[in-house]
């Protein structure tokens, strides 16, 4: 699927020895960086390595500590986005920057409303979203208020605000993070237009080969420093983990476990949608002590609702939710917590962190019951804990006093995840737990996962890569529409899973 | 181009920096400057009686703040608290005065313990009745605390029919002598409506920084969503501080009606504003999750040492008010410069 680079396009932007300092944090330290005419270049890196502060300052949202952004062969600064925006340079941005009450039309053409003689031109902003979510492939309401969306939705509106600007530099900082194989493929139709039509685009992803159908340059950072780089021709998938953490890595196989009882046990379960279809059908499955199941599937297939549901968050119309021999649909989301059921949820912004706390404070925000002694609580026990929290889930962060906005996406994603790996599960259920996290640290998490099941603990995760489905899980369950459409056990292949799910299987 | 090997998380040691400590230290400087700017103008202010005296009128706001605190550390907004300061008082009063059973024919005369826990349940109630509203029905806490300030003083109003108890000092054959104690006792010269707020604060102080409810409220404060789903007991948290917020209203209320020996059903009127100044002042958020005990004791004491100051140079009270809105805009502008920076998207 690789294009023919047909020339080296020549440089419109670039960065110039680029440093960026918060405090006595290094986030880039001199920095060059490329992007050609009409090509893809793709950004590749661990958690923290800089990508997304070094397109923040391509991008004029933040401003660097030191050196020169080159638009055009001429120095420039931009005082802010709009200023580059201005220029012809957009982003999209890691973390969903949306507001949630407008509808997807409003949020599409905030600060740049189409005016027409009696105020704001609603019905020709309305076509031009129908015609960008044609464009995307989308069903989507222009008129939807975006917080009932789900989040891979919100991500393709965040993407069509980028494109409804029709500039010439497109910067994507993980656009695809919660999308699904065949919505990827979309997004890639667009990206090829686009650079037909001489539009350069800066890519990054944590899904390496996804990324590599799409690329012309690839760039390596780490640290802060730019490490490698190279033309499509020259890069293979080996070549970016050697350079992106050094040595090799593999997402681990199933864990030889013998698993106990069943620990939990979904029966005929439904879950409602305000419109009136059922979100989760009748759906039953059992996951025993010790086994690991993957739940694959499309998004709007019914993954997350069938999580929440489990958790407490959603109630179910039907069914029952068993967890160790005992009912649990009426408990509370704290009382399931208390008997080992554990949800690390989808969205990391909105479900997962409090922003106001600082990295510690949300670690042990699940598992305050375990450090409190009498009526306070105890500070060196919580303090192990974070300690401990940080080391097991790999956070990159200058200590646990640290503020949560502080750290990058994908070690906000990690915190998620080892808080509620602190409040020691015995069923723990994760939804898309990779979701912006680098290779090394998906192996890390999957590592733990594995580990976890060896003691006889119950995993379910979902995902929308594939490649994650045939990794630690001994299970891989394809949902399709609220129901399990297949089901299988880890020796089949990727095509057969991407068929189950109604996917089109892309040659 | 090789890789240069850098430590992987380079510890950061907090920065001095002047600005950066005066920002957060703002409320305490104000307080120092407000008390050295009044000491030079008048000879009066800088004396230990005034300073127990301005004290103990800052009392009032300092118990009620600490309430606001709470709730305002949840996200939310109670300004029901001036009213049910007054209903309280009157609620007090009128246990003072006899409450005359119809049925058996008799006045009981509650003793003052008794006075002072019964007026508690009721503040705590009507908080608590907010907090249902809120949680559980969904009302808007602005709304729904409005309409229980217009309910609990046209209660208190219906209750006296206007009027005001004079005179609570019940009597020694009816064994209800003690209400004027809050009031105007001291013990070793600091007067107990002091030692009431010192108690209540060091309480709350204790309650946010050290237990599990801290924790979570602050949480629940920041991000509701995220909350719940760690296994934080949103609901009963918002109940617990608005339930919180009603009861030191009640203490307010008994203190105040005290101090003046009588208890009127306008009493407290705009206190909730005072309140809600004070936690400003103190550096929390409006949008939650952000606050402390000892800022929004400081708040209240920058406000009470402020008009008290300007009482005593003799600044005409319009202007008062002037200089009180000053302080609000000035630190709310400066809350949004303390929080603006540091927090980041992706
Ligand atoms: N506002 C800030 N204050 C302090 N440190 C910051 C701030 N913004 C970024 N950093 C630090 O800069 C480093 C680079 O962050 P950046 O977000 O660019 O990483 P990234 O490569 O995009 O990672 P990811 O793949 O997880 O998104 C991180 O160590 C991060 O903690
Ligand atoms: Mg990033």
């Amino acid at each position: 699927m690789t294009r023919a680079a047909s020339h080296t396009g020549e440089v419109v932007l670039a960065a110039r020895n680029v440093a960026k300092s918060y405090g006595s944090v290094h986030a880039l330290k001199g920095v060059n960086f490329d992007i050609h005419r009409g090509q893809v270049t793709t950004l590749f890196g661990e958690n923290g390595a800089g990508k997304s502060t070094l397109m923040k300052i391509l991008s004029g949202v933040i401003q660097p500590t030191t050196g020169e952004i080159i638009l055009d062969g001429r120095p420039v600064t931009f005082a802010s986005a709009n200023e580059a925006r201005d220029r012809g340079i957009s982003i999209i941005h890691q973390e969903l920057s949306l507001a949630p009450n407008l509808s997807v039309r409003d949020n599409i053409f905030m600060g740049r409303e189409i005016m027409g003689p009696t105020g704001v031109d609603f019905a020709e902003e309305e076509r031009q979203v129908r015609r960008l979510m044609e464009e995307l492939e989308e069903n989507i309401d222009p008129l939807t208020p975006v917080e009932e969306l789900r989040l891979g939705q919100q991500q393709i509106v965040e993407i069509a605000r980028a494109l409804s600007v029709d500039s010439r530099i497109l910067i994507m900082d993980e656009p695809t993070s919660a999308l699904s194989a065949s919505e990827v493929e979309v997004l890639f139709k667009v990206i090829r237009d686009l650079t037909a039509k001489d539009v350069s685009i800066v890519y990054i992803s944590h899904h390496l080969e996804e990324a590599l159908t799409i690329t012309d340059h690839a760039v390596v950072l780490r640290d802060g420093t730019m490490t490698a780089y190279a033309p499509r021709a020259e890069i293979d998938l080996e070549w970016i983990v050697r350079n992106m953490v050094g040595d090799n890595y593999d997402l681990g196989a199933p864990p030889a476990t013998r698993f106990g009882e069943v620990a939990l046990s979904i029966r005929n379960l439904s879950v409602p949608d305000p419109a009136g279809f059922n979100l989760v059908d009748k759906l039953s499955l059992d996951v025993r002590a010790g086994e690991i199941v993957c739940i694959y599937g499309l998004m709007g297939a019914g993954r997350t609702e069938l999580l929440e549901t489990c958790a407490g968050r959603l109630t179910a119309s039907g069914g029952e939710i068993v967890l160790e021999g005992r009912e649990i649909s009426h408990l509370s989301i704290a009382e399931r917590i208390a008997r080992g059921l554990a949800l690390v949820p989808e969205d990391r912004q909105r479900d997962g962190l409090v922003q106001t706390m600082t990295v510690g404070e949300n670690l042990s925000l699940a598992s305050i019951s375990s450090f409190t002694r009498g009526l306070f609580t105890s500070r060196s026990a919580e303090k192990k804990l974070i300690g401990d929290s940080i080391r097991n889930v790999t956070v990159k962060t200058s200590g646990g006093g640290a503020a949560i906005g502080s750290l990058s996406g994908g070690n906000q994603q990690k915190v998620v995840i080892g808080k509620m790996l602190a409040t020691r599960p015995r069923v723990i259920l994760l939804d898309e737990p990779s979701r912006g996290i680098d290779i090394g640290a998906k192996a890390e998490v999957f590592k733990l996962l594995a580990q976890g099941a060896e003691q006889g603990l119950a995993v379910v995760y979902t995902t929308s890569e594939v490649s994650e489905c045939l990794s630690i899980a001994h299970r891989i369950i394809v949902m399709h529409k609220g129901r399990i459409s297949a089901e299988f056990d880890s020796t089949v292949t990727k095509e057969k899973i991407m068929a189950a799910s109604g996917e089109s299987v892309a040659a | 181009m090789s890789a240069t090997t850098a430590p992987a998380a380079a510890s950061r040691k907090p920065e001095f920096s002047i600005g950066r400590f005066l920002l957060e230290g703002r409320a305490f400087f104000a307080l120092i400057a407000i008390i050295a700017v009044f000491s030079f103008l008048s000879p009066n202010y800088f004396t230990l009686s005034n300073f127990l005296i301005m004290s103990s009128q800052v009392a009032i706001y300092g118990i009620l703040s600490i309430g606001m605190l709470l709730v305002i550390l949840n996200g939310g907004i109670d300004l029901s608290v001036g009213s049910i300061l007054a209903l309280c008082g009157v609620v007090a009063g009128a246990m003072m005065q006899g409450v005359e059973l119809d049925w058996a024919g008799v006045i009981l005369y509650p003793p003052v313990w008794a006075v002072v826990i019964l007026t508690i349940a009721v503040g705590a109630g009507v908080g608590a009745l907010n907090g249902v509203l809120i949680s559980i029905f969904k009302v808007p806490p602005f709304v729904a605390t409005l309409g229980v300030m217009y309910v609990a003083r046209g209660v208190a109003l219906l209750m006296t029919n206007g009027l005001t108890y004079n005179n609570l000092r019940g009597s020694a054959e009816l064994g209800n002598t003690g209400f004027n104690w809050l009031g105007f006792n001291r013990i070793a010269g600091i007067p107990i409506s002091v030692i009431v707020l010192a108690t209540v604060a060091v309480l709350a102080g204790l309650m946010l920084s050290r237990s599990a409810f801290g924790r979570w409220l602050y949480a629940s404060g920041g991000n509701e969503r995220a909350a719940e789903l760690s296994g934080v007991p949103t609901r009963r948290v918002k109940i617990t501080v608005y339930t919180i917020s009603g009861a030191l209203a009640a203490i307010a209320g008994l203190v105040l009606s005290s101090q003046l020996t009588s208890a009127g059903p306008t009493a407290g009127t705009t206190y909730e504003l005072t309140a809600i100044a004070a936690v400003v002042i103190g550096g929390a958020a409006l949008t939650g999750g952000r606050g402390t005990v000892r800022g929004t004791m400081l708040g209240a004491f920058v406000i009470g040492f402020l008009s008290a100051g300007l009482v005593i140079i003799g600044v005409s009270s319009y202007w008062q008010t002037v200089f009180t809105g000053a302080v609000i805009v000035l630190a709310v502008l400066m809350n949004s410069i303390q929080y603006g920076r540091g927090a980041r998207k992706g």
